[in-house]
């Protein structure tokens, strides 16, 4: 593995309290040295990073590579296509949900999705493991198995666990390996069949809707069983203000919990759906522009640790379908660095919060020594060129599904290089010499 | 900001999907235009040719009788050929196939689609992939709105009271399940009702249902007092499962309309029900058969409403092909 | 530029010529919204005085696909027209358009023993095999040429305008 040298840039760490121009140096797959050029040091590669950011590589939490099983119609996303399109989008490393198809509920589906991300070649690839079998809520899975294939926790993906006395064995269960178990808090009761958030726009629009009560309901609960199995948690995707609160009340109290949110909650809220729009129809639901303050004031509070991008690519088909029938999901690998960036462009979110979110944060959730660039660490690094415009129309989009609400919309900010294991994984703008 | 599709870029109304967001203006002319149809079905030949030679699709995929009929003599009353399909669908996952019907339909030269679904937002979706010269009247889509059944009933209150403006008027029963509840608050708003009052149980209204410019109350006496038209609303006996109201016994015993509770009401107050009704669940047979009832008058102005939306959309289509 | 006279006047060349017809206790329609006005005064000068009704052509007219539906339409109100003569009026007749729906409408409500046309103006430019029975007067009109009726508090008045 040959020595590459990013010079010129504005490296921002925040784990490591980073935020200067300097130069970084990588070698054997690592970060070699920040600043001052190591000893025995020899670049075979040298980019030029001057006006751009040098970040962690990002790392997300949340991503589905396959298309949603009701639609797929094998023309859509793959495993390895997506893996690029992440890296395309500055992504280093993601998580896949156990809601494959099949549902990573075995060793052998958690090695075989390793193994089509391996051939990609793009962003490195961890699956979580299945919490229950076939996520149905009734039995553990082989959770240690599972571990030992390669997941990087185990959680039970949309699917709430309706049984509370399976959901408190499956987390002192996860707790016996100390595996992450990741938690989608939401009542499946309350959320029904509902399609939006219970307010202003469901009434109008007669959308059967999803209470506020659905997720803290869920909090609540989940929050219960952490405290008395010693679980380490982390609620993936929160939406209400409420559930911030309840979780930071929680983390106060020194519980195993960490919770993360999606960019697009970060963004909208109930009143984007208009008119029957499928695009922002995603779970849980956009909710109140109240509710969105919450998430990123949480986010700059230190109760929410992770952005994720909760990419769902779709093909074409699934959104045209009544909103209440339309997949729900947002294909976001594109545009989870360049929207979470643009929150800090806005001064709704601070720099160091925005980058923490999508590195060291997750990177903590999942107790890897990642999504920093300490020296030792691993050599995933995004060089980022906040002044770039482009249009994000579907020929930019390097994921298979176009489902985006940006699409069309003018962005600025893309990753101009991604580095992976030390190894340039995507280029796009910036200046490569060779030595 | 989505653009309301039911209007042209020359701000003509082209597809008549739900009442929110119209104008009074709009609202009004399709009220008085509804006025001269009435005579039309006094004739000796209750035609006019406004419509011949155009193709009119009842698409229905959910039942009704009784709307689908009026929507059909409508259109034949306007001249036009007029096909009824009842169409199952197949739903949740394979939702691409409502489109797929609809754009059969319209490769064999439809002109106007009445279309009602169970899901809202359904005639939406159908007149946002339909050509620019395709019209779409929404017969109902799931919760969401029930226009021209609103329009009926604004209609036959204007022609018993004179006027909408500065009436009070109780919304009563099911609104949280109910597209004619939705429309019907629209126009009364937007015709200047004065006061509108939501009335059920708190199963069956919407939170913040008060953003629509409605007051709830849960009270039937509270919600009738001087109100001079009380709507009731249909409650489906699907959802009498126990888990929103009790039991019929209960929920007429509470809401259901009777000659009692409808001395509340002003004394000249006018009842009005969409139909078709449970008797003795939401209404006593005495009030829905009594001199207060105009029931029967809504069905018969529903022909003339219908009329009235139909040509008003039609009007004007060959210019913007 | 032309003369197109008082209305008075014309309408009372009318009520002359109507008598000729020989109507037997006909029945006098005006076509919204000029031949209603020129129907109330026709109806003065015809003894005795026929039954009347009013006609709106709106839901009949040949152009509704192209500009729309007349947002002011008038319900039509015709008294029994059933195997009766009828005076069919309106102020001007130019293409013959409006005449053909105005027919079409009144078959709508029956069948007439008999149907005369009468008009206060008859101009050149028609477009259908449609003459008038009785005219106030016939103004030799060019294509850029428009007569136009108005109603001032009952009081009728023709003005020739260019367009």
């Amino acid at each position: 593995m040959s020595d590459l040298q990013i010079t010129g840039g504005r490296l921002i760490d925040p784990a490591n309290g980073v935020d200067e121009v300097t130069d970084l140096f990588l070698s054997g797959g690592a970060v070699a040295g920040v600043g001052k050029k190591p000893k025995n040091f020899s670049a075979a590669q040298c980019i030029d990073a001057a006006g751009m950011l040098v970040l962690p590589g990002v790392i997300d939490l949340c991503a589905r590579l396959q298309p949603g099983e009701a639609h797929a119609s094998g023309a859509g996303a793959t495993i390895a296509g997506e893996t690029r399109a992440a890296a395309a989008g500055g992504i280093t490393r993601l998580l896949c949900p156990p809601d494959t198809a099949p549902v990573a509920d075995t060793p052998a589906v958690a090695r075989m999705i390793q193994d089509r991300a391996a051939a990609g070649g793009g962003a490195r690839v961890h699956p979580l493991g299945a919490l229950t079998v076939g996520l149905r809520g009734e039995r553990l899975a082989d959770m240690a198995l599972l571990m030992d294939a390669g997941c990087a926790g185990v959680g039970n993906a949309q699917t709430a666990v309706g049984n509370t006395l399976v959901m408190r064995r499956a987390m002192q269960y996860a707790a016996t390996y100390n595996l992450p178990v990741f938690v989608r808090a939401c009542d499946p009761w309350l959320q029904g069949n509902g399609v939006a958030h219970e307010g202003e726009i469901s009434t109008r629009f007669g959308l059967p809707a999803i209470p506020e009560a659905a997720e803290t309901a869920g909090v609540a609960r989940d929050l219960a069983l952490i405290e008395t199995s010693g679980a380490r948690a982390h609620f993936d995707l929160i939406s209400t203000a409420r559930a911030v609160e309840m979780i930071a009340e929680a983390r106060e109290r020194g519980l195993a919990v960490s919770a993360g949110v999606a960019v697009h909650q970060l963004h909208f809220n109930e009143g984007d759906i208009g008119a029957f729009d499928p695009r922002y129809k995603v779970f849980p639901p956009l909710r109140t522009e109240n509710d969105r303050r919450a998430l990123l004031r949480g986010l700059e509070e230190n109760a929410i640790g992770a952005i994720c991008s909760d990419h769902q690519p779709h093909d074409a088909d699934a959104k045209l379908a009544p909103f209440v029938e339309a997949a729900p999901g947002i294909s976001g690998l594109d545009t989870l660095l360049s929207m979470t960036l643009e929150l800090a462009e806005r001064g709704e979110l601070r720099l160091a919060t925005a980058v923490a979110a999508l590195t060291s944060g997750p990177a903590a959730v999942i107790g890897m020594d990642a999504g920093h660039l300490a020296r030792g660490a691993p050599a995933d690094v995004c060089v980022f060129d906040p002044a770039r415009e482009w249009t994000l129309d579907e020929n930019a989009m390097q994921s298979s599904g176009k489902n985006s609400p940006w699409l069309g919309r003018k962005l600025r900010g893309r990753a101009a290089a991604t580095i992976i294991g030390g190894e340039i994984a995507h280029l796009d703008g910036a200046p490569v010499t060779e030595r | 900001m989505n653009r309301d599709i039911q209007f042209d870029d020359a701000g003509k109304l082209r597809h008549f999907l739900t009442v929110d967001g119209m104008s009074r203006e709009t609202l009004t002319g399709i009220l008085d235009t509804a006025e001269s149809f009435v005579t039309v079905g006094e004739r000796e030949i209750k035609k006019v040719p406004l419509l011949r030679g155009k193709t009119v699709v009842n698409l229905f995929f959910e039942p009704s009788t009784r709307t689908r009929t009026t929507f059909e003599i409508a259109g034949k009353r306007l001249s036009a050929d007029v096909i009824n399909l009842n169409a199952a669908r197949m739903s949740v996952t394979k939702g691409e196939s409502i489109l797929d019907t609809v754009r059969t339909l319209e490769a064999m030269h439809t002109d106007l689609f009445v279309v009602r679904d169970s899901a809202s937002g359904a005639a939406h979706l159908i007149a946002k992939h339909l050509p620019p010269h395709v019209r779409v009247i929404n017969a109902g889509d799931g919760r969401h709105a029930h226009p021209t059944q609103a329009m009926l009933d604004m209609f036959t209150i204007r022609r018993v009271k004179g006027k909408i403006e500065g009436l009070k008027v109780a919304i009563i029963g099911d609104l949280l399940h109910s597209r004619v509840a939705r429309s019907q608050i629209h126009a009364l708003k937007t015709l200047g009702a004065a006061e509108i009052r939501a009335v059920g149980p708190r199963t069956l209204i919407p939170t913040e249902i008060e953003t629509l410019g409605v007051a709830a109350t849960s009270d039937m006496e509270k919600g009738l007092r001087g109100v001079d038209v009380v709507m009731m609303l249909r409650l489906q006996r699907e959802r009498m499962d126990g888990q929103l109201v009790p039991s019929e016994r209960e929920y007429f015993n509470r809401y259901g309309l009777t000659e009692e509770k409808l001395r509340h009401a002003a004394p000249d107050a006018t009842v009005m029900h969409p139909g078709p009704i449970n008797r003795g669940l939401e209404i006593s047979s005495g009030v829905a058969d009594g001199p207060r009832s105009v029931i029967l008058e809504q069905v018969t102005n529903g022909i003339a409403v219908r009329m009235s939306i139909m040509a008003t959309i039609m009007g004007g289509s060959e210019e913007r092909i | 530029m032309h003369d197109a006279g008082r209305p008075a006047d014309l309408i009372k060349n009318m009520a002359a010529q109507v008598a000729a017809q020989k109507l037997s206790k006909p029945v006098l329609i005006g076509i919204h919204s000029g031949g209603v006005w020129v129907a109330e005064q026709l109806r003065a000068g015809i003894s005795p005085a026929p039954e009347f009704g009013t006609l709106d052509i709106s839901f009949y007219r040949d152009d509704f696909s192209r500009v729309g539906l007349n947002p002011q339409v008038k319900a039509s109100d015709l008294p029994p027209v059933d195997r009766r003569d009828i005076i069919l009026v309106d102020d001007v007749l130019h293409t013959g358009r409006t005449i053909r729906a105005a027919l079409n409408e009144i078959f709508s409500y029956g069948r007439p023993e008999r149907i005369c046309l009468a008009v206060l103006i008859e101009r050149p430019g028609r477009e259908l095999p449609i003459q008038p029975d009785v005219a106030g007067k016939s103004l030799a009109l060019s294509a850029n040429e428009e007569v136009k009726l108005s109603n001032d508090g009952g009081e009728l008045s023709l003005d020739v305008v260019k367009i």
